[in-house]
């Protein structure tokens, strides 16, 4: 695959009225990379993606999906293209295989082609068992799985989910995780918009915040940790000795922002970079006794949390 | 990266079309609801003709279009076969329609089925076609039936004036059909509930079934006034009249079951005495000529189904897919 972007947007802009929707997005996804769009509702997650497989129009913008324009050539985009809604239906008085049969003739698959298709994603997703059964017995997360079917069906090279985690129990969510680093080893580009934070945190290469139609910050978590916190590390110590001393040591490290004290005989120290030895240094020379170490990257949650403070601050002074 | 100079879109609007048109087709004759229609039609067709044949049985070899007597013959308590398709084909268009578009919204399908390569174009035409041949499929078997049931209970073959006058029958009841399919489906694009939606194609249904003649009268009567009862005035308002009700699609459908049942009909208005002069009152028309009679109607009703049939295409393309 050439070094061209797999999804690309220059300006892309979408307005319901008076209220814009998108605003002036310019997003860039390369090949084979998990990208997660973060954001509270409303934040434009859904329009964007709605605009990339040409199932609204933009306002002002380009948009190019694998080459392709979604407004102008949509039967191209949405050939290559699998999309799983936040909310995905099937047909309950169809059983799991017809329903994927019907995908599969609007795809425009030849009958033996399809059926070896639909085997293959079946047992993908665990439901070949349960083929020939009414999808209107299934359960949320079969139906999920069968969502996940439908699209493996096109042997999509992008695969983008909206909301794809949510309402799954934590096994189901573990088992969806490890299919979609599956996909991604098989060089699929995936884009997914989540809640969950900690789930995209751990699957995906890199995350875009969403605020208001505006795409804020894009990066991987540590970078968006640096940009929003200021410091990517921040390192959990327990120590016995004079509080006011340890304090006093970790505190004249240089590169050392801050120094809590959460409880007796344990600290947080927020830097800039990873001063673990350092730290275990100071506590010594301090006369301490280090009973525990530990960093802790900073987790999405946090960065995502502060983040949305800061711009709701902002907007209200 | 440019923004594309080219307006128009790629790919032909038609793609997927026919995979639409095999579900909506598999997914009409298996329902319940259709089974149940289907029912009603074949006990209505069953019952009326085998009544027919109770009192066609006297005049066999008297008559040249017994055959298109089943159709027309009623004897009490029940109307003829005719009768009931004037309001029956409606109700099966209707129950075909009206949830075609918010169903698919309400099973959250709608989302998954666009993202498929297939443009809107085809989802919509793929509905209406595919309703549209589930009606021809059902009214074929009913003529087959009748007709079957018409040479063992008369013991005679229609002759082929008969036969090309049921057919022309036959495709008139499937255009009629069409009409209310594709009002049922507008209000399917509406209406986000698919009771809302059935309800008020049934009210539309119901208005011109029993309301419209009601108020043709009183239109007329505001519109061409019998001021004076000189005949002039008196023909301007039966022609107004006669105007007025034929926007009703039950009064176009009427008008050509009458037209190509009773082959001695010349005339589906006003004629006046001086038009009769030369004309041998009572001698059958050929079915060209009957044709021609209904020929105004038929593209009629073909017009105002393409007519509504854009504006579903209209609503539907502007139609925001998130629910």
């Amino acid at each position: 695959m050439s070094d061209a972007p797999v999804i690309e947007t220059v300006g892309l802009t979408k307005k319901y009225g008076e209220f814009t929707a998108v605003k002036d997005l310019n997003l860039e996804v390369q090949a084979g990379e998990i990208f997660g769009l973060l954001g509270p509702n409303g934040s434009g997650k859904t329009t964007t993606i709605l605009m990339l497989l040409g199932l609204t129009e933009p306002t002002r913008g380009v948009a190019r999906v694998l080459g392709f324009d979604p407004t102008r050539q949509p039967l191209q985009v949405k050939a290559r293209v699998g999309y799983l809604p936040d909310q995905v239906g099937f047909y309950d008085e169809l059983t799991a295989r017809e329903n994927l049969i019907y995908t599969a003739k609007l795809n425009g698959l030849p009958r033996p082609e399809a059926h070896a298709r639909i085997e293959e994603a079946l047992e993908r997703v665990g439901l070949q068992e349960v083929a020939d059964k009414r999808v209107g017995t299934f359960s949320f997360g079969m139906r999920h799985r069968l969502g996940v079917a439908d699209i493996l069906i096109k042997r999509p090279q992008v695969i983008i989910m909206d909301e794809p985690t949510q309402g799954l129990d934590p096994q189901g969510a573990r088992e969806f995780l490890h299919l979609i680093r599956g996909l991604k080893g098989e060089g699929i580009t995936i884009l997914l918009s989540s809640h969950l934070l900690h789930q995209v945190q751990e699957i995906c290469d890199r995350v875009g915040l969403f605020h208001r139609g505006t795409l804020r910050l894009v990066g991987t978590v540590p970078e968006l940790g640096r940009k929003v916190l200021g410091k990517a590390y921040r390192i959990r110590l327990q120590a016995q000795g004079d509080p006011e001393a340890l304090a006093e040591a970790l505190r004249a490290i240089p590169g050392v922002t801050e120094v809590r004290m959460p409880g007796a005989e344990s600290y947080e120290v927020d830097a800039e970079e990873d001063l673990r030895p350092e730290a275990a240094e100071a506590v010594v020379r301090a006369g301490g006794r280090l009973m525990g170490l530990e960093v802790e990257t900073q987790s999405l949650d946090v960065i995502y949390n502060r983040y949305f403070q800061e711009v709701e601050h902002e907007a209200i002074h | 990266m440019k923004p594309s100079t080219e307006r128009k879109r790629e790919g032909s609007p038609w793609t997927g079309l026919w995979a639409v048109v095999g579900k909506e087709m598999a997914d009409h004759l298996t329902s319940a609801r259709m089974q149940i229609l289907e029912a009603l039609i074949v006990l209505t067709a069953g019952g009326t003709v085998y009544a027919a044949i109770q009192n066609l049985k006297t005049t066999i070899g008297q008559d040249r279009f017994i055959f298109l007597k089943l159709f027309t013959t009623a004897k009490d308590p029940l109307p003829a076969f005719v009768g009931f398709l004037g309001f029956l084909v409606p109700l099966i268009a209707i129950a075909l329609a009206f949830d075609t578009i918010n169903g698919e919204f309400n099973r959250r399908t709608m989302s998954r089925l666009l993202a498929q390569p297939i443009y809107r174009d085809a989802l919509l035409l793929g509905k209406f076609l595919g309703g549209l041949f589930t009606q021809a499929l059902v009214y074929a078997a009913i003529w087959l039936l009748i007709i079957g049931l018409g040479l063992i209970g008369l013991g005679v073959p229609p002759n082929g004036e008969e036969v090309i006058r049921m057919v022309w029958l036959l495709l008139a009841t499937i255009v009629y059909g069409g009409i209310w399919q594709a009002l049922a489906m507008i209000f399917s694009i509406k209406f986000r509930q698919p009771a809302t939606a059935a309800l008020s194609a049934l009210a539309m249904w119901l208005f011109f079934l029993v309301f419209w003649d009601m108020l043709v009268g009183i239109l007329a009567q505001v519109i061409s006034p019998v001021r004076y009862g000189l005949p002039e005035e008196q023909i301007r308002f039966i022609q107004t009249g006669l105007a007025l009700s034929r926007i009703s699609p039950n009064t176009l459908y009427t008008e050509i079951i009458v037209a190509l049942t009773q082959p001695a009909v010349r005339s589906l208005g006003l004629v006046l005495p001086s038009q009769w002069q030369g004309a041998i009152l009572g001698t059958p028309l050929p079915w060209e000529q009957s044709v021609m009679l209904i020929w105004p109607h038929l593209t009629g009703l073909i017009a105002a189904t393409l007519l509504l049939f854009a504006a579903a295409y209209v609503m539907f393309q502007r139609r925001e897919v998130r629910a």
